[in-house]
């Protein structure tokens, strides 16, 4: 029965930390980016998320959107849609918000080493490839042929707009990108990020991570299935309703997965049967 | 099944000695005596629920209880037995998880604000009248609660908990614990085991221990050796419990058969009928999903976060932004059915039902996962033969 070590010696997980807030970018009219300082540094991996609390008002899960090599500063990119979001929009530096984690399975840079790599994001799911593509860059020598299909709905819904300008500036990065719609300032691709994968630059053997609204996961693991792309070699990242973070509360059960700690991010051949079920 | 392999003459396990029942309070006033709260089935409301007790008086002497489908009602029986009832409606879970739980306290300083952990002293709780299936259900939740991240506040209190097991000499109606492999009698991880012989006038306890702490407690309490009759009377009695079940469950290959059957016309049927009112979710002994609230204080100098039991069946449980993923009644109850029976043996290495019923019995158009179980094999089976 109840064999474990005594509950005295364990740390509450359900405790939350207080970070002060350095800096706020606005990233577009609903989405804007967070600095945190946290006490004594934030290691976390690629494609891991935290659990945000804000004073009185609630507690979220928040993929990390900050550099891996720099766990001086904790960064998160929020898109504002409910109450808590909206809470976190109004912080401004010197404000705090609590913190728990990291948390999760992240993207899989080590069992992609030595491969041609292949990142897909749409919308606001670009924010949890950023720390991915960092780390790529900052070890760019341990990763073959490395190509990215970024697509957001509009122009003016671009997240990492310098950022990615600058991605596009290497030599050895290939960065598509596209909108949805365009408006009249837009000189790029059109159309939906899938369209895209044809035209990167990798071969059968690469690895893909796929981060997106549903649909769009679904999609863009179809189109890498048409490249020949193995489908234990495409990752997603999953999303789920969370209230603790770590495998307790129940919220975020996708089929057999916590999405919490088994996830966010699995292989597509892993919950392929579960993507074709509707409201699972 | 455990039915058929009795503890009383196992090698190594103490033997069993007979309690009489008129020395039942000796048992009650040792528990409080190591500083246990006595807890145990009480009659209240025209139920029988757990509560505190101070003495076999507040047992519910002659009660038994008949369970259908949304149907319980407590009967006056023919003896004075004191376990005579088959299952209450209210679970342990709620001593062992409760409700509500006071995680921590924000205060604001400063612009920032501090975290203090809620510091409680655990309660030590003497669990009286578990039965076999609820202590299964308590071992599903010591899994659950002691994986990568223990869960501090269910194992302070667990861990502190004296267990005495009763096991089942009757089926109740919604009853399919030998369905489950959890009962009617109970195998381990109880302190004292009590078997209830009633013959006539002739009223006593077998009783056994499972631990050294059951040990301590039985040699304060004045019992006699049994006689091998004691022990065959009441394997006879256990026996007949487990030939008397109300409902089975056939789950050979269950796993497949759900994940195989996620559009299965019967999940529109069972969606029709059930009101999402999520009754089953509440007095499942295993349920384990739980929600957060925050509660600032009127001024916002304080801000209280609390842990509440929470339930599949409710919109809010998938919302993400722009919406909640299972919105319809199907999504619901296929998601909790196949939980319950499927996905949560990959989770944790066992059946999340232990087949105690309750889920049968409370329900209040009395949707009855048995039958949709079967229905679902029987009707997948008429396709296969199409």
């Amino acid at each position: 029965m109840c064999t474990v070590t005594t509950a005295e010696v364990l740390p509450d997980p359900m405790l939350t930390t207080p970070m002060v807030v350095m800096a706020r970018r606005q990233e577009t009219a609903d989405t804007f980016t967070i600095d945190l300082a946290p006490p004594g540094g934030f290691p976390f991996e690629p494609g891991q998320f935290t659990m945000l609390y804000v004073y009185g008002v609630g507690e979220v899960p928040i993929s990390i959107s900050g550099d891996p090599a720099r766990p001086e500063v904790l960064t998160h990119t929020i898109r504002r849609a409910g109450k808590v979001t909206q809470a976190l929009a109004g912080l401004k530096p010197g404000d705090s918000v609590g913190v728990r984690g990291p948390y999760g399975r992240g993207w899989p840079l080590e069992a992609a080493r030595d491969k041609d790599v292949v990142l897909v994001g749409g919308g606001i799911g670009v924010a949890p490839l950023r720390p991915a593509l960092t780390h790529i860059i900052n070890h760019r020598a341990d990763y073959r042929l490395v190509s990215m299909a970024i697509g957001f709905r509009s122009p003016k819904e671009m997240l990492f707009v310098d950022e990615i300008r600058q991605w596009r500036q290497h030599f050895d990065l290939d960065i598509e990108l596209t909108v949805d719609a365009a408006d009249d300032t837009w000189r790029g691709s059109v159309g939906v990020v899938t369209r895209l994968i044809p035209m990167l630059d990798a071969g059968e053997q690469a690895v893909a991570m796929v981060c997106g609204p549903g649909v769009m996961m679904t999609f863009t693991a179809r189109a890498l299935r048409d490249r020949d792309f193995q489908p234990e070699n495409i990752y997603v990242s999953l999303e789920r309703n969370m209230k603790c973070g770590i495998g307790l509360c129940g919220h975020c059960q996708y089929g057999p997965l916590f999405v919490c700690t088994d996830g966010p991010v699995r292989q597509f051949s892993e919950v392929e049967r579960l993507f074709g079920i509707r409201e699972v | 099944m455990t039915a058929t392999r009795s503890v009383y003459g196992r090698e190594g396990m103490t033997a069993a000695s007979v309690l009489d029942r008129h020395d039942f309070d000796h048992l009650i006033s040792a528990l409080t005596e190591e500083g246990y709260q006595p807890i145990g089935p009480i009659l209240e409301g025209g139920r029988i629920i757990y509560g505190p007790i101070g003495s076999s008086s507040d047992l519910p002497i002659g009660k038994t209880d008949l369970h259908d489908g949304g149907l319980y009602r407590v009967i006056d029986r023919q003896d004075y037995a004191l376990f005579g009832y088959n299952l209450p409606s209210d679970s342990w879970k709620q001593y062992l998880f409760p409700p509500r739980t006071l995680l921590w306290s924000a205060n604001r300083s400063n612009g920032s604000f501090t975290v203090q952990p809620a510091i409680e002293e655990p309660p030590r709780l003497a669990l009286i009248g578990v039965r076999a299936c609820e202590l299964a259900a308590i071992a599903i939740q010591d899994r659950v609660f002691t994986g990568t991240h223990p869960d501090p506040h269910y194992l302070s209190i667990r861990e502190r908990v004296f267990i005495v097991g009763v096991n089942c000499v009757q089926a109740g109606g919604t009853c399919f614990c030998v369905s489950m492999g959890t009962g009617p009698e109970l195998s381990d991880g109880y302190d004292l085991v009590l078997t209830e012989l009633i013959e006539g006038d002739d009223h006593r306890f077998l009783i056994r221990s499972g631990t050294a702490a059951g040990g301590e407690v039985l040699s304060r309490l004045p019992l006699v050796p049994a006689v091998p009759s004691d022990c065959s009377n009441a394997e006879g009695l256990i026996a007949t419990a487990a030939d008397h079940m109300g409902r089975s469950l056939d789950t050979d290959g269950i796993q497949q058969l759900l994940y195989e059957n996620p559009e299965h016309p019967r999940w529109d049927a069972v969606a029709s009928r059930c009101l999402q009112c999520a009754n089953c979710t509440m007095v499942c002994p295993t349920c384990f999903c739980s929600t957060t609230e925050d509660r600032p204080s009127l001024d916002g100098s304080s801000a209280d976060r609390w842990r509440t039991w929470d339930s599949c069946f409710s919109l809010d449980y998938s919302y993400i932004h722009g919406g909640a993923i299972r919105s319809s009644a199907k999504a619901r109850y296929r998601q909790w059915m196949t939980h319950k029976l499927a996905t949560w043996i990959d989770q944790f290495g066992t059946s999340g039902c232990v087949g105690c019923g309750r889920c049968i019995t409370w329900c209040p158009v009395g949707i009855d996962i048995t039958r949709e179980v079967q229905a679902i094999r029987t009707e997948e089976a008429s396709h296969a033969h199409r």
